[in-house]
């Protein structure tokens, strides 16, 4: 589904060259439940951003579905997210003035489609929101806002999540409850890429890798 | 979900920034709008008084004496101009031979025999006038008489003169033994008109004993604004060499070339006025447009986070950028519409309640409809255009720099 053939990736910091990948390789397939996990600066939403297409990198090879993302134009790349990926931050990221149900169906902008206030619904009772649907986020715990931005990831029923650190502002219980969810849909057939540095990832995770410094070691 | 939607909300939301460029928008249009039709009105205005002010020298012209006066060639005019009438006479005839002439200056001429008398009856210095009836120049298209002429049989008195005497209109009155119907009692004029009595020219000949003589003709609706004098007075002079023409310096002809001067001033205030305007309005409109860019500015700063998921979630740069241009579109519809209302009647209200200019909006050259569309569309285009530079950083930002934001 993803595949990493030997990306780098470096930045021109204050003090010189900083490198964020150093010959990255890896691949999550359907039913997959990947987590990466290392220290703070290791790489690891640098990492995230270049799957989902935000980030080119300078060398290497990205195929998403069989596709390089940074082969398309912009536009394209903007379409192949919409239909293809489901994004989870550990801030959560949701529009403030839009309710619980609009946020859920705010990838219904990107690609419009019939049935999305139908699965808008479904998502909302799926994720325990049905009571919260018309509140905003700044009306709602941090479990709920994080199941939110859950329900919005999988609005368009993408075929990968990527995840960066969605547990991170959570508590144990509701970061149990959000790695059920992942869980769950990797059940369903769907995989996830989770990058994290909380240790309890493994526990739900079908592989783990280890990261530091920019490099994946096993 | 749609943009709109998205759009609305995001409006509701941060109602501040919407009402802050709302009202941008509004302050530069209510100037721009406000100023026109002040404009509008003051043109209106002008033209308006300029009409009345034609109309009020025609009138004035008659009810203050004509411009041009014939006498006969011999008349010392030291003493025409100590008794304002002639000593001398000439035929009654020459009035009928400058009609039927081809004269084209002058439209009208009226005969007249005047002297200043002892009214016997009464013991008291009148100035008695004999008139008749305009005779028209006959190659001129007949037009309407101008001067009411008085019958035979009956006497128009002067304010002084029938105030004095009590007399009424309808009642008899002796003048040198022949008796007269009072045909009109004139209001006060200020002049030595109300100490005048005027009657059938006849009848004053007659009375005088100056049968078929007049001691001047005036001659109305002159063609003559001053400087056609020369040539008047070569025409007269071709038909009638034993006269002589002047020009009598007469206060209607004061009053118009005061009410010239008056319309001239008002001419360069409003000249001014549109040069003010044209320097003023385009800082204003600048210095708003400015503050609508700012704002957008603002707005783009406060909304990065939600434009960098937007994109991340696949939307694309065209519709962050439908989004922003349609909340411009808004503010400045909102505001130009607005603007509209208040320029409008602050200039309405500036004109009829500081000013007390008497002018309907609806004389004004411009329709009210398309000064409404001008505003909205026009303010429209400049919120867009004041906030292209935000909409712009909005579009080219890179989602990935909030995403790593912690
Ligand atoms: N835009 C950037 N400019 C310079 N350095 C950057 C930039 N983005 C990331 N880095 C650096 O790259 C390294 C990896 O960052 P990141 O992927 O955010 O790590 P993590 O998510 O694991 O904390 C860090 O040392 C970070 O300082
Ligand atoms: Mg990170």
């Amino acid at each position: 589904m993803l595949e990493f053939k030997n990306i780098n990736r470096w930045f021109d910091g204050p003090e010189g060259k900083v490198t964020a990948l150093d010959e990255v390789c890896l691949s999550v397939s359907p039913g997959e439940f990947l987590a990466v996990r290392g220290p703070s600066g290791c790489g690891k939403t640098t990492l995230l951003l270049i799957a989902g297409g935000l980030l080119r990198p300078n060398t290497g090879q990205v195929s998403l579905d069989g596709h390089d993302p940074y082969a398309l134009s912009p536009e394209m790349r903007s379409k192949m997210r919409a239909s293809m990926i489901g994004f989870v931050f550990q801030q959560f990221h949701l529009i403030p003035y839009l309710t619980v149900q609009q946020n859920i169906l705010a990838p219904s902008l990107a690609l419009p489609a019939k049935g999305a206030d139908q699965r808008a619904k479904e998502l909302l009772s799926r994720f325990g929101l049905d009571d919260r649907a018309g509140h905003v986020p700044a009306q709602l715990s941090t479990g709920q806002r994080q199941r939110t931005a859950l329900a919005r990831a999988l609005l368009n029923k993408p075929k990968i999540i990527l995840a960066d650190e969605p547990t991170g502002n959570l508590d144990e219980g509701n970061a149990d409850i959000v790695f059920g969810y992942l869980s769950q849909y990797v059940a369903e057939g769907g995989c996830v890429l989770l990058v994290t540095h909380d240790v309890r990832a493994a526990a739900h995770a079908t592989r783990t890798l280890q990261m530091v410094d920019g490099r994946i070691i096993q | 979900m749609t943009i709109w939607k998205l759009v609305t909300s995001e409006i509701l939301h941060r109602k501040m920034n919407f009402a802050l460029g709302v009202l941008a928008v509004m302050v530069a249009s209510t100037s721009f709008i406000g100023s026109i039709t002040l404009l509008q009105i003051h043109e209106a205005d002008l033209v308006q008084g300029m009409n009345k002010l034609k109309d009020d020298t025609r009138k004035a012209m008659l009810k203050l004496g004509f411009n041009v006066v014939i006498l006969p060639k011999d008349q010392n005019l030291a003493d025409w101009y100590a008794d304002d009438y002639a000593s001398k006479y000439m035929p009654e005839d020459y009035v009928h031979k400058l009609a039927n002439s081809r004269i084209v200056t002058v439209r009208h001429f009226l005969p007249s025999l005047q002297q200043k008398i002892e009214w016997p009856e009464r013991k008291r210095k009148i100035i008695l006038v004999g008139a008749r009836g305009e005779v028209p120049n006959l190659h001129k298209n007949p037009v309407k008489p101008l001067v009411q002429p008085v019958p035979p049989g009956t006497i128009s008195l002067g304010h002084e003169l029938h105030r004095s005497m009590d007399l009424k209109v309808g009642e008899k009155v002796k003048l040198m033994g022949k008796e007269f119907t009072i045909h009109a009692c004139h209001k006060e004029r200020g002049n030595k008109d109300d100490i005048t009595a005027w009657i059938y020219l006849a009848e004053a000949q007659e009375l005088l004993d100056k049968q078929g003589l007049i001691n001047a003709i005036l001659a109305l609706e002159c063609l003559c604004t001053g400087d056609a004098l020369p040539l008047i007075r070569k025409e007269i002079a071709a038909i009638l060499p034993d006269t002589q023409v002047i020009e009598r310096g007469s206060r209607a002809l004061a009053r118009a070339e005061a009410r010239t001067k008056v319309e001239k001033e008002a001419r360069i205030t409003l000249e001014n006025e549109k040069h003010l305007a044209s320097i003023l309005t385009p800082v204003v409109v600048t210095g708003c447009a400015v503050w609508v860019a700012l704002l957008g500015f603002t707005n783009v700063r406060a909304r990065r986070e939600e434009i960098g998921v937007l994109r991340t979630l696949g939307v694309s740069a065209k519709s962050i950028l439908v989004m922003f241009v349609s909340r411009h579109i808004l503010v400045g519809v909102l505001g130009g519409a607005l603007g509209f209302c208040a320029g409008v009647l602050a200039a309405v209200y500036f004109s009829t309640v500081l000013e007390g200019t008497r002018v309907q909006i609806t004389s004004m050259d411009i329709s009210v409809a398309g000064l409404l569309a001008l505003s909205v569309g026009g303010a429209a285009a400049l919120a867009v255009i004041a906030g292209w530079i935000p909409t712009m950083t909005a579009i080219r930002q890179d989602p990935a720099e909030v995403l790593r934001e912690e």
